[in-house]
């Protein structure tokens, strides 16, 4: 087995063998409760080769919530630490392993939460809001699935079979070399993100040519709703600086491997062109994050204000704006590398410029309120709460990319207050108002109000209480990233911190509470109408949930709004296209995402152990699962409008 | 012509959902773009480590401009190949697209095999990628390059089964043009290869 050995289980390290232990206790749970109730061809059948967007969609959104608790049981044992660590203490946690526990939470919460959460809302979202009846290739779309599903397997497999990386959540160079990272810490990072990276590269590729291929009859640009627009910018986004990503982490593998010289101290590597490479990748990462949210916010703001969106194409052009820019801006992360005035003076100007369609962004949001007919209701919440929330991470954004400031704050708490500041208040608050939001059209009831509102204030009321005294600390020294520190004024807002993180953690148990109570009250929740918020956009057309081809006759859109056009005019019916109906064919269930899933896990597995054989095993059985797909023709469907008709009625 | 005129009145956005053709076409596309941005990044690396020999030798004392001619001439001549392969497919003329076919593969075979004696020498001589961050460039952008043509030599096999088996369905056809595609993209990644690498050498 290569370098895999039996001394590679942690059975001297207590806390990631018994939370591993919970884990698979919880797995084993699981898949005897599924035996019991005879689930599995209902899984299997419905869910684990479906190529259904909707179903692809949810199946993200479960990972990115799983994900979360990980990611997020890594936050509480950082700050748990740091409450505990001051002066001469040294807390529980030696300094080896809350290296792994950095290193993991930034990886998980960007890579696994952040980005799987988005990506699912997307690929259940956009088809029905183009009117289309799947992605342009359904197939592919499992595969992309089902491959950051190993990459999160990999990731989390680390847990009890070695070790995982310490060298932070971007692994620099020379730290994540070799010579300085001898184990398979950083393998397992660097083949978990190769791996899950190829699958959002190709789920970026096939919503773009959904986007820009597949838009019902009449959608021109100009009628395309807001999320669409901002689905499309990310998706670009993806197309564009994804292949960064793979290329830079495949350098540091032939590093790690092969006895390159990229990155190395030695023979004239350049551990810098890193830094460079991974943040032309990683800046246009944050805005692949966070263009989606915007477009969630406006679509909840525009539907709870009962009144179209203020100033529709200056939010598409500013998305756009952004869209391109992010490109430009990728050096304010590391002003200290000594580029010089005049390179920090540019990239400070250009980062300083994104703020202004940002800008433009807020106040269109604010004009869209102004006037309208509001409506509380939770995703409302998390919209009204991300505007407070996201000026003030925005503000400390743009203080920070003024060099000489950047100096003063770099590596600091204030640097971690300021992005969990915009990725917390924009990224995640976006999450969970789509979720909200778009959860009856997936299951055909809603998500337990009350609760709903109870899970908003704790993360709200918690993101405040965690990350502002991150800001003061900040200012006054904190570096991020530090194990202990000695001194003791300190300690008390270490402890505001870990208050903070509980107050979260509150949040996170009452979503699977709100979760449980919906599904147990889902008979008295149920929407029989598709469209339970008064929604504007095409999506709320069809029934909940919608049927698998989404609409049996293609609609023509006259307008932007056009589903709040159609009831406008009265009756809530759109026009058929022109020629629309007649029989079509979708695609049928396949394996084949799931299969080549497997084994690039197993091919990733064997690459971190440099066991050869696993590896070429693994690479094989893509092959001939790829080949044997190649000879199928029976590969779709026919179905006819009229039966779905039926069913619609049903 | 009343309908062509009321077809070419509506803008092409809203036209509604592109044939199956087009969609395939389009996501091909928008995957060989994503590919040449991997290729960009690996051609910034060259171009930052190109003088950092770390004390081996560098690209003038490495490289022989007769063989990276005889290389380019071979890929050159092998994306004609590949035109006519794709004429022919076009025309449903199986024993063109055959020939046209066996010139492609024979063509790319001849140019990794230039390729592969290249490396060897290099190998040999102790100049590999381990010698200097230079060379480990120059391996990685080069291989790369190589690699992507053994892919496509063995997708041109799979191909050729494809179209003995199953014949000329509308997917056989498609993945035949997503194939031609994909070799002319890697000519033109070759012209940047042969000029920054090969020409650009000091």
């Amino acid at each position: 087995m290569g370098k895999l050995g039996w001394d590679a289980i942690p059975l001297h390290e207590p806390i990631p063998l018994v939370s591993a232990a919970v884990v698979l206790l919880v797995l084993a749970g699981v898949l005897v409760l599924v035996t019991a109730k005879g689930g599995w061809p209902v899984l299997w059948r419905d869910w684990i080769t479906s190529v259904d967007h909707k179903r692809i969609g949810v199946m993200y959104i479960v990972l990115a919530l799983v994900m979360l608790v990980r990611g997020f049981a890594d936050a509480l044992m950082m700050r748990s630490q740091l409450a505990l660590a001051a002066g001469q203490a040294r807390g529980y946690l030696p300094p080896e392993h809350y290296d792994q526990v950095f290193s993991a939470h930034g990886t998980i919460m960007i890579f696994f939460v952040a980005m799987t959460f988005m990506v699912g809302l997307m690929n259940f979202v956009v088809p029905l809001q183009i009117g289309a009846r799947d992605v342009a290739f359904p197939v592919l779309n499992s595969a992309s699935f089902w491959l950051t599903a190993s990459g999160v397997l990999l990731t989390n497999v680390s847990l009890v079979v070695g070790e995982f990386s310490r060298a932070g959540w971007l692994a620099y160079p020379p730290l994540s070399e070799l010579a300085y990272s001898p184990g398979v810490g950083v393998d397992y990072w660097l083949w978990s993100l190769q791996i899950s990276g190829v699958g959002t590269l190709l789920s970026g590729i096939n919503l773009t040519t959904t986007i820009l291929k597949m838009r019902a009859p009449g959608m021109g640009y100009g009628r395309m709703p807001i999320f669409t627009w901002t689905a499309l910018a990310s998706n670009l986004l993806i197309v564009a600086a994804f292949p960064i990503l793979t290329a830079t982490l495949g350098m540091l593998l032939l590093d790690r491997n092969l006895g390159f010289h990229f990155f190395t101290n030695e023979a004239g590597g350049n551990m810098m062109m890193y830094v460079n490479l991974i943040w032309a990748w990683g800046h246009p990462e944050v805005y692949i994050l966070i263009l989606p949210a915007f477009g969630i916010y406006s679509e909840v703001i525009a539907t709870f204000a009962g009144k179209p969106l203020f100033g529709y194409r200056s939010m598409a052009a500013a998305t756009m704006a952004i869209c391109v820019l992010s490109f430009m801006v990728w050096l304010h992360h590391f002003f200290t590398m000594g580029a010089g005035a005049d390179v920090n003076a540019f990239f400070g100007i250009a980062t300083s410029i994104i703020a202004i369609p940002t800008g433009v962004k807020i106040f269109n949001w604010l004009f869209t309120l102004y006037g309208g007919t509001l409506r509380l209701e939770v995703p409302m919440l998390w919209a009204i709460g991300f505007i407070v929330t996201f000026v003030v991470g925005g503000a400390t954004g743009v203080l920070m990319a003024i060099p000489p400031a950047d100096f003063q704050l770099h590596n600091s708490l204030f640097l971690v207050a300021h992005f969990h500041n915009v990725i917390i208040g924009g990224v995640v608050f976006g999450a969970f108002a789509g979720y909200t939001y778009w959860f009856p059209k997936a299951f055909g009831f809603r998500l337990h109000e009350g609760l709903g509102k109870a899970v908003f204030w704790c993360w709200f009321v918690g993101f405040w209480l965690a990350f502002l005294p991150l800001y003061v600390l900040g200012l006054a020294g904190a570096t991020r990233r530090m194990q202990h520190y000695p001194e003791t004024q300190w300690q008390p807002l270490m402890i505001v911190a870990l208050a903070g993180a509980l107050v979260i953690l509150a949040g996170i148990v009452l979503t699977g509470v709100q979760l449980a109570v919906s599904i147990r009250q889902r008979d008295r929740r149920r929407d029989a109408t598709g469209d339970p918020w008064d929604g504007r956009t095409l999506e709320w057309a069809t029934r909940s949930p919608p049927p698998a081809w989404n609409f049996a006759v293609l609609p023509q859109v006259e307008g932007l709004d056009a589903f709040w056009e159609a009831k406008r005019r009265g009756g809530g019916t759109l026009a058929p296209a022109a020629g629309a109906g007649g029989a079509f064919e979708m695609p049928r269930p396949t394996a084949l995402g799931v299969t080549v899933a497997f084994f690039a896990f197993v091919a990733g597995f064997g690459l971190v152990w440099h066991a050869g054989w696993l590896a070429l095993a693994g690479l094989v059985g893509i092959l001939v699962a790829c080949l044997a797909r190649g000879w199928r023709t029976d590969t779709e469907v026919e179905v006819m409008p009229d039966a779905g008709r039926a069913e619609a009625a049903s | 012509m009343t309908t062509a005129a009321t077809v070419d009145a509506v803008p092409v956005s809203e036209r509604g959902p592109a044939p199956r053709r087009v969609i395939v076409g389009y996501g091909f596309w928008l995957f060989l773009l994503s590919d040449i941005i991997v290729f960009s990044a690996f051609f910034a690396a060259y171009a930052v480590l190109a003088g950092r020999t770390a004390g081996g030798p560098g690209g003038v004392q490495l490289f022989d401009r007769g063989r990276v001619l005889a290389e380019t001439g071979c890929l050159l001549f092998s994306s004609f190949a590949c035109a006519m392969m794709s004429v022919a497919a076009e025309l449903r003329q199986r024993g063109w697209m055959v020939l046209g076919a066996a010139l492609t593969f024979a063509l790319g075979a001849a140019f990794l095999g230039l390729e592969l004696a290249e490396f060897a020498g290099m190998l040999a001589r102790g100049d590999g990628p381990g010698r200097s961050a230079f060379l480990s460039a120059f391996f990685a952008l080069v291989g790369l390059h190589g690699l992507h043509v053994a892919t496509g030599l063995a997708w041109l096999l799979v191909m050729l089964a494809q179209v003995f088996t199953l014949g000329w369905r509308p997917r056989v056809a498609g993945r035949l043009a997503c194939f031609a595609l994909f070799w002319h993209a890697l000519d033109i990644v070759w012209i940047g290869v042969f000029t920054i690498v090969y020409l650009g050498a000091h």
